[in-house]
């Protein structure tokens, strides 16, 4: 459903990821881990079109459709959704006129309330964050359920998970795993993360490990548990890849 | 008449042709003072009292402050027109032009739905006035300025001019002189108004001059909130609106005074707004400025009586051409007196805008605590947004808060919304929606859509 043929992508003219090439099937999911700084984020900005990413070479084909220069807006109607790393917060815009927005004219905007109300009851938000502020005041577990409301709410084909797991409590963790697992049907999964600890409740088909840009080792869960247990020394010795510090 | 439509997206900028009783030779000289004072039969004291004023006018320099009004030519403005014989209650008795011209705006539909009284201004004469029965039968007085001076002449000489001297500013002196029109609100003793009174200024003619007065008196205990709303037809030439508006607000009494000022590009918009609040009093000054090429207008609340309190929000949207240099002052005479100000400026497209406030804590101010936040979002790189606030701190035990806020329309919430499939100008629209917020919550439902509305418009309007 998604290929990334020799895809370059450059942050002001830094180069990032160089000429990577990746498939990613229906009803697969996937985790993206490597070390801070390493291009998993720059990976999924570029997916969903961040106009500071630059692509300097290469393909996004997504379901058989050539998206690589499509805006965000254009990519999101196509399908493709980020939940975000570290979620901002909109004064004045409250999470129902946020997606009131995004949905205008799809669906009717009562039945739409009454949809976000059922599934923010479900993923246990409290009704006040529906009404306020989007992300004023709220906890990091909270913040992160309010992506996933959007993404169960918007019904996207590929979900992209930007470290949904950091800044969130244990219950807060199950409840937001449980109903990624749930919904995984149909679509296809991008976990990018740095714990094992969500993959117990959503197994992944395939870990995919970057470094500098490249992904220097593909396996399957146990890949992860390996990571959780070594770090990433091992691997890094074994690629023979020097790691760059973080700028 | 040379009506242009230069921007398409002004709804209300269409004019009707001009069937006047009488226009007023153009430009301004003392025989102009003295002939609108004759024709409108008014007592010595008034004319005496108008002239005056054009002295002061004669003699004041232009402020060297504020935005550039170096293109005013006051010489090429008629500064009074008689659109009607007589004043009217039914709006089927109005001119077919004018009528067409509120209804188009929607003003007959609004009285029906929600108002406790209608007063509509056209040009410089008030040609339809209603107020609710009820609120007429107990005492409430709601009418315009030329007919409460001959009904009544007493607390008119009391009050008039005694907040805004005739001599303040330039174009407070310019009111004074050539006023003609505007409101007079009386709210008896204990009388809560339970739906607000509103007043519609429009301008039809071109290169005129409205100067409407308006004065307010709300007794003891009681409350009035009062809605004003103005546009105009898009002309290339230049028109002035220059009003005065004078508040009472007597003890323990509230009242709340909303703008929605919507003018056409091609107005310089002039005001000077003060109101004075006895003990434990409510003043609130909710201003929308959205239109004119020009606004300088800085709502003022004198705290005089002990635990008095005082609010200006606000709010400014400059676009194109525009420059609005609007803000607050309040000055805090009593102890124990509270104060809140909430500036809300977005600028677009090289649009201007200026926050101006003072606050000033007298002493023996004793106690008074006072709140100041004003933010401004810059939509782009040719837009500018400036902050004056000056603080006069004349005593120690009082409480100052100010936060003050520059932001620039972010690339990363642009870009977040447009990650959840929202186009750009939408996106855009909810920003400043939700930027405005704060303020937008306290003006009546019917009123804040609307501008939404309108900011939603003039947005879309000024791309490219």
């Amino acid at each position: 459903m998604l290929k990334l043929e020799n895809l370059t992508i450059a942050v002001a003219n830094k180069i990032i990821i160089k000429n990577l090439n990746l498939k990613f099937e229906k009803n697969k999911v996937y985790v993206l881990m490597g070390p801070n700084g390493s291009g998993k984020s720059t990976l999924a900005l570029t997916l969903m079109g961040h106009p500071l990413y630059q692509i300097k070479s290469g393909k996004i084909i997504f379901e058989n459709k050539n998206i690589t220069n499509l805006d965000s807006t254009k990519k999101a109607n196509a399908g493709i959704f980020l939940s975000f790393q570290s979620p901002l917060t909109l004064s004045g815009i409250s999470i129902f006129s946020l997606l009131r927005t995004a949905i205008a004219g799809k669906k009717d905007p009562l039945a739409l309330r009454e949809e976000i109300e059922k599934t923010a009851k479900l993923l246990k938000i409290k009704n006040e964050l529906l009404e306020r502020s989007f992300n004023e005041g709220t906890s990091g577990g909270e913040k992160k359920k309010l992506e996933l409301l959007q993404a169960l709410i918007l019904n996207p084909k590929l979900l992209m998970f930007d470290e949904i797991d950091t800044g969130v409590d244990v219950d807060a963790l199950k409840t937001i795993a449980q109903y990624m697992e749930k919904n995984r049907e149909g679509k296809t999964y991008l976990i990018i993360t740095h714990y094992n600890r969500i993959l117990k409740y959503v197994k992944p088909d395939v870990v995919l490990v970057m470094i500098n840009g490249k992904i220097v080792k593909r396996g399957d869960y146990k890949l992860a548990e390996e990571i959780e247990k070594n770090g990433y020394e091992k691997i890094v010795k074994k690629s023979k890849i020097k790691v760059q510090k973080q700028v | 008449m040379s009506q242009q439509n230069l921007n398409f997206d002004y709804k209300f900028g269409f004019s009707m042709p001009e069937k006047n009783v009488f226009k007023a030779e153009k430009g301004l000289n003392g025989k102009t003072v003295s002939d609108i004072s004759h024709m409108k039969k008014e007592p010595d004291w008034m004319r005496e009292f108008r002239l005056k004023a054009y002295d002061s006018f004669k003699k004041r320099k232009m402020p060297k402050w504020g935005a550039n009004l170096s293109k005013i030519d006051f010489d090429n403005i008629y500064y009074y027109i008689k659109p009607t014989e007589k004043q009217v209650n039914s709006w089927t008795d109005l001119p077919k032009e004018i009528k067409d011209t509120y209804d188009k705006i929607g003003v007959p539909e609004a009285e029906k739905n929600f108002l406790s009284g209608v007063s509509a201004q056209y040009e410089s004469e008030v040609v339809y006035e209603s107020i609710n029965k009820e609120l007429d039968k107990r005492g409430v007085i709601f009418c315009d300025m030329d007919t409460a001076l001959k009904k009544y002449p007493k607390i008119i000489k009391e009050y008039f001019g005694t907040l805004i001297s005739p001599h303040d500013n330039k174009f407070a002196s310019l009111n004074s002189a050539v006023w003609s029109g505007g409101s007079f609100v009386y709210v008896p003793k204990g009388v809560k108004l339970p739906m607000p009174l509103q007043a519609y200024f429009r301008i039809n003619a071109e290169r005129f001059g409205q100067f409407e007065r308006t004065l307010i008196i709300a007794e003891e205990g009681s409350f009035v909130h009062y809605i004003e709303g103005c546009t105009a037809p898009i002309y290339t030439t230049a028109s002035l609106h220059s009003a005065v508006v004078e508040i009472f607000v007597k003890k323990g009494a509230r009242v709340r005074y909303t703008t929605v000022q919507n003018w056409s590009h091609n107005i310089y918009n002039l005001v000077t707004k003060r109101s004075i609040v006895d003990e434990a009093g409510i003043m609130e000054w909710v201003d929308c400025n959205i239109g004119s090429g020009v606004t300088m207008k800085y709502p003022t609340v004198i705290l005089k009586g002990r635990k008095s309190h005082g609010e200006v929000l606000s709010i400014a949207y400059a676009a194109k051409g525009q420059h609005q240099d609007a803000g607050a002052k309040i000055y805090h005479i009593g102890p124990d007196t509270t104060s809140r100000i909430i500036s809300k400026s977005i600028s677009k497209d090289g649009g201007r805008t200026s926050y101006r406030g003072l606050v000033q804590v007298s002493p023996g101010a004793k106690n008074s605590k006072i709140y100041v936040s004003c933010d401004a979002l810059i939509m782009d790189k040719l837009s500018r947004s400036d902050t004056y606030p000056h603080m006069r701190i004349n005593e120690k035990d009082c409480e100052v808060q100010h936060e003050a806020t520059v932001e620039k329309l972010g690339e990363e919430k642009l870009f977040y919304l447009a990650s959840r499939g929202i186009k750009k100008p939408e996106a855009e629209s909810l920003l400043v929606n939700g930027f405005i917020e704060p303020v937008v919550k306290e003006i009546p439902l019917e009123y804040s859509i609307e501008l939404n509305r309108l900011i939603r418009m003039e947005m879309s309007g000024s791309v490219g």
